[in-house]
């Protein structure tokens, strides 16, 4: 690509709306963001950053089985994302070992069984769109998925909006007062799984977690309000998204990386400058001067 | 022999056993407290006090005995809103992104619909609870920002929210400031006339003896438990602390 010397800001913004491809990208990337942004306020403050990890590698052999049978490829990763958390609940109650070990352990497994898998089914699946993502080449049957598991995401979180802040904060009361905690539990896991799932369509397998984490650690270093967190969370994450996505399309960048790379300086930009809690607490800064 | 009528009870713990995966908590242990009762729950750290609170509250499940709230089963009084459990502080994350009132107000969840929209009751429940533990000046503070003890009475306004007849309070008094603790001991008072039954966990003996009617001794199971001037002797002391003599914990004037 040639980067024009006479490139306005302008054409920096419109001239890749020419292109069907970009169009389509920016806007399932977009779509990807707010989910995972949504649902990022929920993994941070719960503290499942880890788990958010193991999940969205262990979906990786379901997505090759899925490909080479023919079946969508969500159906496939969903089921190895819950049974990974399935398996690191059965294998923590019934060892001695700790709980990060077997959550690492169970992860890297899947992990390895699905780049066996890769190497073994011959077919034409990409190992590369799926470690890195390919939201440029996003395909039509792809695209419906995306929203209806979007879709189905925004919905359920919508509704058990409340729920889940409580769980997170007090799972105890919320037990006491007579709402069904393993439900929730297994809600969350669930979201987590899909989110996963439609994550690694822009950014890939390796990059998911950070769309899953990054957001909702931004916006809590912003705010002391749990609704302003979410909304917080699912901008910084569509805003960094599209501006990762015009960076690789100018620069010739990988795009997946050029995402989290921008959420990651959006979060840098937090941890200096937030007005309460940043390093150089910007409020602090202004109330010198009045 | 007379039966007993179990509506009479307000808690009724018959032999309950706890254990995690093969680890034995709680055995055989037994409690009985009607309305307007208030119980102090002692025992040295690993005694099953936390464990105690759980099987109350249903956040574990028994493996053996039986528990019933009003006469009724611990499911349905979770559905009634019957109990609720104040925590100690070290068990809340204070950097929740979450104010007072929408602490509050988690206490109402429990009656609400579905999306948790508040009533003009909830509402109105909240504010109320809100003034009684003295906060209304705070109503919009992150909990972050609050001290120890105004954490802790914002907690125990969820729970009067709420409007339990069963307060289960875990170490209400460590870490508050003295104005705190004043104002709990009022509230206490308070709810043994409205009739609602407390069980409290302490480390502090001498508010064992200021506050509660009853005492349970335990250490894994019940040592001692009943009127609180003839079961809280030195003697039952020591040995729910395992031989460490009263003095060395509260003195030797006590």
């Amino acid at each position: 690509m040639e980067l024009c010397s006479f490139l306005t800001l302008d054409s920096f913004i419109k001239d890749p709306l020419t292109h069907d491809f970009m169009r389509k990208a920016l806007l399932m990337s977009s779509l990807v963001a707010a989910v995972c942004g949504f649902l990022s306020s929920y993994l941070t403050l719960k503290g499942w950053a880890l788990m958010g990890d193991a999940v969205s590698h262990s979906v990786m052999p379901g997505v090759v089985v899925a490909y080479a049978l023919g079946l969508p490829f969500s159906l496939g990763a969903f089921i190895f994302g819950v049974g990974s958390v399935a398996l690191i609940g059965f294998i923590k109650q019934k060892s001695r070992v700790k709980e990060d070990t077997v959550i690492g352990l169970v992860f890297t497994g899947f992990f390895a069984l699905g780049i066996v898998l890769v190497s073994k089914i011959k077919s034409n699946i990409d190992l590369h769109s799926i470690l890195f993502g390919s939201p440029l080449g996003i395909s039509l049957s792809d695209v419906k998925q995306t929203i209806f598991i979007s879709l189905l995401v925004v919905i359920l979180l919508s509704i058990f909006r409340k729920d889940l802040m409580l769980y997170c904060f007090d799972p105890r009361h919320a037990k006491t007062v007579g709402i069904n905690v393993l439900f929730l539990h297994y809600l969350l896991l669930t979201c987590l799984s899909l989110a996963a799932v439609v994550g690694l369509q822009s950014v890939g397998i390796i990059l998911v977690v950070a769309m899953l984490i990054t957001p909702g650690a931004t916006a809590y270093l912003l705010t002391d309000n749990f609704d302003n967190m979410t909304i917080i969370s699912v901008l910084s994450a569509i805003i960094s998204s599209l501006i990762g996505i015009y960076i690789s399309f100018w620069f010739d960048l990988e795009t997946g990386g050029s995402i989290v790379l921008a959420q990651t300086f959006i979060f840098l930009f937090a941890f200096l400058f937030a007005p309460r809690y940043g390093i150089f607490k910007l409020k602090n800064f202004f109330a010198g001067y009045k | 022999m007379e039966s007993i009528n179990y509506q009479n009870f307000r808690i009724d713990a018959e032999n309950i056993c706890v254990d995690y995966n093969g680890k034995v908590a709680l055995y055989d242990a037994n409690l009985r407290l009607k309305p307007g009762q208030i119980c102090g729950l002692v025992g040295m750290n690993g005694a099953g006090k936390t464990t105690f609170f759980n099987a109350l509250t249903g956040f574990v499940n028994i493996s053996k005995g039986k528990i019933r709230i009003n006469g009724e089963s611990l499911r349905s009084a979770q559905k009634d809103q019957t109990i609720a459990y104040v925590p100690q502080s070290e068990g809340i994350d204070s950097q929740f992104p979450i104010n007072v009132w929408d602490v509050v107000m988690m206490g109402r969840y429990g009656s609400m619909n579905i999306f948790r929209c508040p009533r003009e009751s909830d509402v109105q429940a909240v504010k109320d609870a809100i003034e009684r533990v003295d906060l209304t000046d705070h109503l919009s503070t992150p909990i972050g920002n609050l001290s120890g003890g105004q954490r802790k009475r914002t907690f125990l306004a969820r729970a009067i929210a709420q409007r339990a007849s069963i307060l289960l309070l875990d170490e209400p008094f460590s870490g508050v400031d003295i104005r705190t603790e004043k104002l709990i001991s009022e509230l206490f008072i308070q709810f043994k006339n409205e009739g609602k039954t407390i069980l409290l966990s302490t480390h502090d003996m001498i508010h064992v003896r200021e506050f509660c009617d009853l005492v349970l001794l335990i250490n894994k199971t019940v040592v001692a438990y009943g009127e609180t001037s003839e079961v809280f002797t030195p003697e039952n002391i020591t040995t729910t602390f395992g031989g460490i003599s009263p003095d060395f914990l509260f003195g030797p004037e006590s």
